[in-house]
């Protein structure tokens, strides 16, 4: 096992107005590992999210990426970096079919001379080539999805946080998203699985950090930090 | 052959062929009406880049047309430079415009874009008022040379460079549409967040769309004292421009280079052909009412229409 | 006294003056722009409209012009709810607000000022009031009741928007749809119906702030144009939704802009209107008197 840091992030908080939504986050994210990220809502989850990928470009802390300093970096910077997102609500580009939301990516990462095949592959990874040249508006729920994660994938992320890509989805669309992303966390990518359906995170992660009122409150093996008192406290009990 | 190539023979070919119409026809108010269309194809195709495909509304296409009049004036009151400097100068001075605009509101909500544009159009009128070199509220006047070599007459000159800055604008348009910075600049209109997200350089390509659309605006307005021979800021800053490069795209079909020539083509003529029948305002009230029933009813324009039923 | 001491002074005292106008001007977008999310660009324009009527109605009846657009308000209540229907039908329930609602408000603004150069034609229209041309005066100051009768009047309708907003069931409604739709709908409110007499509320106060205009100076169709920019600037500079943060940059805007006015000349103050909308966009856009974000 690499002893090589991925993701660095230390002393991470940001405030709004009074409010302290995040404090004094500690995170660190071996490459290739699998990261559940659980918390009730308004525990930070998202806010953290936000740092990360850039969408609050100012906060306390700092960030690394594979060694670069995320600091003052925009999102598609970052992106270009190897990070790569999903939204809670898909948020494809809806005038655009499938296929040309995948081209997107690949067009500004240097791929523009093969956008196509390349898409085409990233879009037969999450088993949507049949559906190439639809638009956003004719799939269903879990197809969004998918879109999402192979728009993802086209960047040939290093780290993928995929924020609450199940929420509304049946049990068996629920397994086919965690198959997805374990084929995609097998090439190579990093994963922060964030996610309120407890049998995703606890089938996923390989170590799991909870978030309460803005604070790490345990990070570890999923089974030893399920089983701490204060986790199941604040979190499992009020479920 | 290669799409590109026969976009532009076919553009050229039908160049040729309307100057040789407008030859054979022989009459001088031919070339004026046919100037004043395609001076609208310019102005449409420069609004399109930015509203069309980024989904950013400029509402001071007057105000960057003026720009570009007036430089195509100073140039010739300072270096007694002639028509196709004025045109480059007026492409330099309106996209930095466009640019500066751009920069200031553009990290914010589009509609800041929106209202500074709005404004813009009020101030700038301002400072040409006040500003007695280009004369002022009074106007200056461009003594045009009754005729130029090789062309039958200036009116037919200016019809000419009219349609090439208007075959150019509907060709810059059609690659940007074409091209990777099209392709971002519709990602950015669907989902900013999105696009910004999976990499899209989302400020600089509004910057550039900013630029570039302020440019050509500019381009529009460059000939337009040696059109008139005159010009004032009235005139010059007419809320005439700013509604048809508003209304020329959405009705022909936002978002697609042909859309904003169909509009154009169709919009100034009906405007032209009315000029002689109606009074000047009840034709721009005409122009009003039918952008808000396209915007309200045809989303989509004309194109958009056809192909939802083709 | 020194004579440019005065001249400042007195250039403070119109601007505030002037302040109040622009205070009735802005507080109505204050409302649909801060409030509600909807740009409404024709918002200087129905002003105007409002400012026109006023003149035939006052010149018909013979009755001052306050008192006219007082009773011309609820028809433009009315107007609001109209064009508030149209826009949410065709475009916010679509979610196309955005461009095509844009461009629909710019549609509009440009069919009411045409509208009016061809029913009242382009010349500039008055209405002056009995105490037009008298002029109340302190030491060296000069209050001429021209403009401080309908900056008393903007701040009595903004005082009464702000007790309606803060005291009344529906008013509290009305600032809490710009927060949480979903909250609204949680409480058995309609946001839809509160946005629609929020509307018109707003277009009500637009042509009430005409009445105040036609009293301050002649209005012509085009007169709309350049308070664009002032109405946006102050909105803007106000922080949006706050009614008390736009009344402050109105009278500061009025006070800037009169104080140019008199040592450089009137015709440069709509730059410095918009020169002050893009400092406030780039280097502040929550504004001055609202909270940083």
């Amino acid at each position: 096992m690499s002893t090589e840091v991925l993701l660095h992030a230390r002393g991470v908080g940001k405030k709004f107005g009074g409010f302290v939504a995040l404090a004094e986050v500690d995170i660190q994210l071996r490459p290739g590992e699998r990261l559940g990220l659980i918390g009730p809502n308004g525990s930070g989850k998202s806010t953290f999210v936000n740092c990360i990928s850039g969408d609050f470009a100012q906060h306390e802390g700092e960030v690394t990426l594979g060694g670069h300093q995320l600091g003052g970096l925009k999102p598609h910077r970052r992106a270009r970096l190897g990070l790569a997102r999903t939204f809670q609500l898909p948020q494809p580009f809806n005038s655009l079919s499938v296929l040309e939301n995948v081209r997107v990516p690949l067009l500004f990462a240097g791929h523009a001379a093969e956008a196509t095949e390349r898409a085409m592959a990233c879009l037969e990874q999450v088993e949507m080539a049949g559906k190439a040249h639809k638009l956003p508006k004719e799939l269903t729920q879990v197809e969004q999805r998918r879109l999402e994660l192979a728009r993802a994938i086209a960047l040939d992320p290093r780290l993928l946080i995929a924020d609450e890509a199940m929420a509304g989805l049946s049990n068996a669309e629920v397994d086919q998203i965690i198959e997805l992303l374990f084929k995609l966390n097998q090439a190579g990518t990093a994963v922060i699985m964030i996610e309120h359906i407890m049998r995703a995170v606890t089938a996923f992660s390989e170590r799991l950090v909870v978030f309460v009122a803005g604070r790490k409150i345990a990070d570890g093996l999923p089974r030893e930090v399920l089983a701490l008192p204060e986790v199941e406290g604040a979190y499992l009990g009020k479920q | 052959m290669n799409t590109h190539l026969r976009f532009w023979l076919g553009a050229a070919a039908l160049g040729l062929l309307l100057v040789a119409a407008l030859r054979l026809l022989g009459n001088d108010y031919a070339y004026f009406a046919g100037y004043f269309v395609l001076q609208y194809v310019v102005l449409a195709s420069a609004w399109n880049i930015l509203g069309g495909y980024a989904g950013y509304v400029n509402f001071g296409a007057a105000g960057f047309m003026a720009a570009g009049a007036y430089s195509a004036i100073v140039l010739r009151q300072a270096l007694g430079l002639d028509l196709i400097p004025g045109i480059i100068f007026a492409a330099l001075v309106a996209g930095l415009l466009g640019l500066g605009t751009g920069y200031l509101t553009l990290r914010l909500k589009g509609v800041y874009f929106s209202i500074a544009t709005l404004c813009l159009s009020v101030v700038l009128q301002t400072l040409v008022v006040n500003w007695d070199y280009v004369g002022g509220s009074r106007g200056a006047y461009i003594i045009r040379p009754r005729e130029i070599a090789p062309f039958v007459s200036y009116g037919e000159y200016l019809f000419i460079v009219m349609l090439v800055l208007a075959i150019g604008a509907a060709g810059i348009g059609r690659t940007v549409e074409m091209s990777r910075l099209g392709r971002g600049l519709q990602a950015i209109r669907d989902n900013e967040r999105a696009a910004e997200a999976v990499g899209v350089p989302t400020l600089r390509l509004k910057l550039i769309a900013t630029t570039l659309c302020g440019a050509l605006m500019g381009v529009a307005g460059a000939p337009l004292p040696y059109y008139s021979g005159y010009l004032n800021p009235e005139a010059a800053f007419s809320l005439a421009y700013a509604v048809n490069a508003i209304a020329m795209p959405l009705i022909g079909g936002a978002g697609t280079w042909a859309g904003p020539v169909i509009g154009a083509v169709l919009l100034a003529s009906l405007q032209q052909a009315a000029t002689v029948t109606i009074s000047s305002a009840l034709n721009l009230w005409i122009v009003g009412w039918m952008l808000v029933i396209f915007v309200a009813l045809f989303p989509k324009g004309i194109l958009g229409w056809f192909r939802r039923k083709a | 006294m020194d004579p440019d001491l005065v001249l400042l002074l007195n250039g403070i005292v119109s601007g505030l003056l002037l302040g109040g106008l622009y205070a009735a001007a802005a507080s109505g977008l204050a409302v649909a722009f801060g409030m509600l999310d909807i740009v409404n660009i024709a918002h200087p324009a129905l002003m105007v409209t409002g400012a026109f009527t006023v003149v035939a109605l006052g010149t018909w009846l013979g009755l001052d012009p306050l008192l006219v657009a007082v009773l011309q308000a609820p028809l433009y209540y009315l107007l609001g709810v109209g064009i508030y229907s149209a826009y949410h039908h065709f475009f916010e329930k679509r979610g196309e607000e955005a461009l095509q609602g844009l461009a629909f408000f710019f549609g509009v603004m440009f069919i009411i000022e045409v509208g009016l150069v061809m029913v009242f034609g382009p010349e500039q229209r008055f209405l002056d009031p009995s105490y037009a041309y008298t002029t109340w005066r302190l030491g060296e100051i000069d209050l001429p009741l021209r403009m401080l009768v309908p900056g008393l009047f903007a701040m009595g309708c903004i005082g009464l928007l702000f007790l309606y907003l803060h005291r009344s069931f529906t008013g509290l409604a009305i600032a809490a749809v710009a927060q949480d739709a979903e909250a609204l709908r949680l409480m058995a409110v309609n946001p839809v119906k509160i946005k629609r007499l929020a509307f018109g509320i707003s277009i009500a106060l637009a042509s009430m702030a005409g009445g105040a205009l036609v009293v301050v100076q002649p209005v012509e169709p085009s007169s709309g144009q350049v308070f664009i920019g002032r109405v946006f600037a102050i909105c803007i500079m106000g922080g949006m939704a706050s009614l008390p943060g736009c009344i402050m940059a109105a009278l500061l805007f009025g006070v800037v802009e009169n104080v140019t006015a008199t040592f450089f000349g009137p015709s440069w103050s709509p730059a410095v209107a918009f020169g002050w909308l893009l400092l406030v966009l780039a280097f502040r856009p929550q504004g001055l008197f609202g909270k940083a974000a």
